[in-house]
């Protein structure tokens, strides 16, 4: 995809120069590295890293710059990190700052106690693989008290580089045996991508259940039923992931929802992987984020003492959006002991966790509390984060559905929307042609005429025959107007074009 | 009661690498517990010199990288008067090169800055070989490099699974995720006896033997060695990337310590500068891949988590795949990658942040130890140290029914408070016995410790003579 003049160079020179095998080929690859895409940072991304570089050496376009609507990034979307977060994090990072009048009381206070969790009380040493004790207890803590006081062991808390790291460890944990014998994992469709990713990466089999576009996205125990059957032919099913609230969806689960889940779990003998980094971003009116360790308990010991079930949350959303920092954790419940060292050693290859990340995840878990110095700008800014995104949902759901041919079901939780989108017989018929999903060939013209960058929802996975796209909720307001108008007329005029 | 529904089900992690360091582990803190108890010791704290971690050792962080770090992400610090105009200097160009101005941003395969920056300081160490971002490839630690490096090559069952040939001695942890991955790991052995250097037919050998029950690919070296310290001539690298081309084995460069020279007159050498120099027959066709990571070195920061891989002769049919591969990993921590950029392209001379370092030099106290021996290495973070152990003291182990190695360390822990690292776990010739120590430390820290070992050392072989 890149051609660039040296490379050129270097692959003349070796089919010009040399007759041996190189040691890598595509041939000799693990192929299981060759089944993974990411549609996330696919090929839509990097035309859209083409199309930057081609605008700033002047190249002339019907667009002045491209907006990178395909990926859940607040920062880079110009969303304000919480002030107190950096600061605490800034004093980590270079404790003579303590001495200082700069920052606050409250955020130096955290600052030492994180420091004296540190070896040689710096970010820069190693911690413990699991994570930096402390922490592991501020986050049970934080748990315990989210879930009305359902008690937490922080032996049960892994730290991890962002939640994808936790949710690949987990995987590498479950997937095992050989032909009908080898793993199955049951995931959403629509799906994040990360998950067929690692599942194509492990060797595991994908099991897809259809999340309901007719109802919100929501999800039908009899869907999981159907889907479970159909691939006990082939594979062992072992795990069922959920995400709670959905990615690309949206959808915030109900409660009896989770408790359907969970009672379907127990009953195939699934172990249970809750995604939940979305848990703050709840808009929509009636909606209500419940964790699935709270439901879980709630029902009582004939299922909290057995459902095995892992829950996965990160600092890279919500209102923080740091998803620079890979700060993340799993809460692992019901855990086979033996496993469960299993698990430790795993975690230890890798030696441990960004600090910074840990360190990040201690605040956003350990926030100002009322009365301390930096609560009120603390509350102000995560408020306004999310009221604003809020606002955003509504009003992308708003207008999509004024533009015929464009569905949008309400944008409930997460950061996204995913509207369907119907695309003329003779569009699809070029897309063919050119051997591309037509949602791509349609997010591909968008690119190149409004500069606008969306993940086709091929991506993700849909229903056979429907198309969709994703796309971020996080530019700007105003910006976000300018998007939706120019996606709006973008529609039109290609459904006119092609019909 | 949960069912045990996963025994025999899952891929079994190595035991025998990890157990001396949990039962060091469990002693420690059982010790530490006792203490806290108010059981009386002889000494006040234990030192534990196992890790290669110089901040946890005492060392502190250098002030430039924590400078721009904190400004970084806290830009209002660009107020502050009291931070030096280069400091700001480099956390503005920073914050330029992430998008949103944030180090809140997601980056892809690595801000493409920093990979300019790391493209620079190895064709400036290599006197000029040149070096292009896209073989450039940033992750989270050199364990994170060499595992998406390795997962690339290693598949297969059998006679057809992936073989990597792996020194002896060797740290654990790459062994753990060789077993993690399904590698078959393939030891040849550092002769010891010869300051811990690498012969070839050793490697001819090891490879030789391998082929009967796996399909050796893989060639991974640690230059500078850990554990042994030892720094690879530029005659012996050559040799080995003959061979490897000989042999069509992908070289795993592991060069995390190159910036720890300490001996006189050593000198480090780049694998890729020596492939380049060795012309095209070789420049042109032998894969390799170089390791490098902030853990290490002046900086030491290996709390950050940041390293890179850089890729060289990949044939052009897989740079698609392992683009496409590497951009579905987690990425890099933004921290980690400002370490890095600091680290290619440090404060130079006259900068007003200019750094300094210095490291304590090792061998003559260990050397005047009766009972070990000490092949002084020339680079690295470790004193690799063998224990010739008296008869009686292999026997009392073999009753107590422990490693010899193990029974020392154990009772170094308890009579002494030190810490540090049972030779077993790095593999070992049989019937010999080593410690490793960390020396990336301060000197008053590693002096107790050398003294600590010392008092210890002289009674135990009294105890045993």
């Amino acid at each position: 995809f890149e051609v660039c003049q040296p490379a050129l160079w270097k692959m003349t020179e070796n089919c010009f120069m040399h007759h041996r095998t190189k040691v890598l080929t595509i041939d000799t690859m693990n192929p299981n590295v060759k089944k993974v895409e990411y549609a996330v940072r696919g090929p839509i991304v990097q035309r859209a890293v083409q199309i930057e570089k081609e605008l700033k050496a002047g190249a002339k376009k019907p667009f002045s710059e491209v907006i990178r609507a395909n990926i859940g990034d607040a920062h880079a979307m110009g969303q304000r990190p919480i002030t107190f977060f950096r600061q605490v994090l800034a004093l980590c990072s270079y404790p003579e700052l303590l001495e200082g009048n700069e920052f606050p009381e409250d955020a130096k206070e955290r600052a030492r106690r994180i420091l004296q969790a540190c070896g040689g009380g710096s970010i820069g040493a190693y911690s413990a693989s699991q994570g930096i004790e402390c922490v592991r207890q501020d986050v049970a803590r934080y748990i315990q008290e989210r879930d009305g006081g359902i008690p937490c062991n922080p032996d049960n808390i892994y730290l991890s580089t962002g939640a994808s790291d936790a949710i690949v460890t987990i995987l590498k944990l479950l997937v095992c045996g050989e032909g009908r014998n080898r793993t199955g994992v049951m995931i959403p469709i629509p799906q994040y991508p990360l998950y067929s990713a690692a599942l194509a990466d492990l060797g595991a089999v994908q099991i897809e259940y259809y999340l309901d576009e007719e109802n919100c996205w929501s999800l039908d125990v009899s869907e999981l039923r159907r889907a479970l059957v159909a691939a006990q032919q082939h594979c062992s099913p072992r795990a069922l992931c959920i995400i709670n609230p959905g990615n690309p969806t949206g959808q915030v689960q109900s409660r009896q929802c989770i408790e359907d889940v969970i009672r379907f779990a127990a009953e195939e003998h699934l172990f249970l992987m809750a995604d939940e980094v979305y848990q703050d971003n709840v808009y929509a009116e009636g909606c209500e984020f419940h964790s699935f360790k709270k439901v879980l308990f709630e029902m009582g010991p004939e299922y909290s003492d057995t459902v095995e079930l892992v829950s996965f949350h990160s600092t890279s959303k919500c209102y923080m959006g740091e998803c620079g920092f890979r700060g993340g954790y799993m809460e692992v419940i019901n855990m086979d002991p033996d496993v469960k060292v299993q698990l430790t050693k795993l975690v230890s290859v890798r030696l441990c966790p960004p600090v910074p990340g840990q360190a990040l995840l201690d605040v956003v878990v350990n926030p100002p509390r009322p009365g301390e110095p930096s609560f009120n700008t603390y509350i102000k800014e995560r408020t306004s984060t999310l009221q604003v995104l809020a606002e955003k949902a509504w009003l992308t759901e708003e207008v999509f559905n004024t533009v015929p041919g464009i569905t949008c079901n309400p944008v409930q939780g997460a950061m996204y929307s995913f509207p369907r989108i119907s695309l003329p017989e003779r569009a699809i018929q070029q897309a063919k042609e050119k051997g591309q999903a037509p949602d791509m060939f349609y997010c591909m013209k968008l690119l190149e005429e409004t500069g606008i960058c969306l993940v086709p929802g091929s991506g993700f996975g849909q229903r056979e025959g429907t198309y969709h796209f994703r796309m971020t909720i996080l530019p700007p307001t105003d910006k976000l107007k300018i998007v939706l108008e120019k996606v709006k007329q973008f529609h039109q005029s290609f459904t006119q074009q092609y019909s | 009661m949960s069912q045990n529904r996963f025994q025999n089900l899952y891929p079994p992690m190595p035991s025998i690498f990890m157990a001396p360091t949990e039962i060091m582990y469990d002693a420690k803190h059982l010790f530490l517990f006792s203490h806290t108890q108010g059981v009386k010791k002889p000494y006040k704290e234990v030192i534990d010199i196992c890790w290669g971690d110089a901040h946890s050792g005492g060392t502190k962080p250098l002030t430039f990288v924590r400078q721009v770090i904190a400004v970084c992400i806290y830009p209002e610090l660009l107020q502050e008067t009291t931070i030096a105009p280069d400091v700001k200097e480099r956390a503005r160009r920073l914050l330029r090169e992430c998008p949103g101005g944030s180090v809140g941003k997601y980056c892809v395969c690595g801000i493409p800055f920093v990979q300019d920056g790391v493209c620079e300081f190895i064709s400036k160490r290599d006197g000029g070989v040149p070096s292009y971002p896209e073989d450039i490839f940033i992750c989270s630690g050199s364990q994170n490099a060499l595992m998406f490096v390795l997962k690339l090559l290693v598949h297969g069952k059998g006679l057809a699974q992936t073989g990597v040939l792996t020194p002896i001695p060797c740290y654990p942890t790459f062994v753990m995720g060789l077993t993690e991955l399904g590698a078959a790991m393939v030891p040849y052995y550092l002769c010891e006896d010869d300051g811990w250097c690498l012969h070839v037919e050793e490697l001819r050998r090891a490879l030789a033997t391998s082929r009967s029950h796996c399909n050796p690919r893989i060639l991974y070296v640690i230059n500078p060695g850990n554990p042994t310290g030892h720094v690879q001539s530029r005659e012996s690298i050559e040799e080995v990337i003959r061979f490897a081309a000989e042999e069509e084995l992908f070289i795993f460069a592991d060069e995390v310590y190159q910036d720890m020279m300490y001996a006189e007159g050593s000198q480090f050498v780049s694998y890729k500068k020596v492939l380049f120099e060795m012309g095209p027959q070789y420049s042109n066709t032998v894969e390799l891949a170089s390791f490098h990571s902030v853990s290490k070195g002046i900086m030491g920061e290996c709390g950050l988590r940041c390293g890179y891989v850089e890729l060289v002769n990949l044939d052009p049919s897989v740079k698609q795949s392992v683009t496409s591969a590497f951009n579905t990993e987690r990425n890099t921590a933004v921290i980690g990658q400002i370490a890095l950029n600091i680290m290619v392209d440090p404060p130079k001379p006259g900068d007003p942040s200019y750094p300094t370092f210095s490291q304590v030099s090792l061998h003559e106290t260990v050397e005047a130890l009766p009972g070990t021996s000490f092949q002084a290495g020339s680079g690295g973070i470790y004193a690799y140290l063998r224990l010739d152990l008296p008869q009686k003291a292999l026997l009392q182990a073999k009753e107590e029914g422990t490693d010899p190695d193990l029974m020392y360390c154990s009772r170094l822990l308890e009579e002494e408070g030190v810490c540090l690292v049972v030779g077993k776990e790095h593999g070992q010739q049989e019937g010999t016995y080593h410690i490793r120590i960390c020396i990336g430390t301060t000197s008053t820290r590693l002096k107790e410790v050398l003294r600590r070992l010392k008092s210890f050392h002289l009674r135990f072989l009294n105890e045993f003579s």
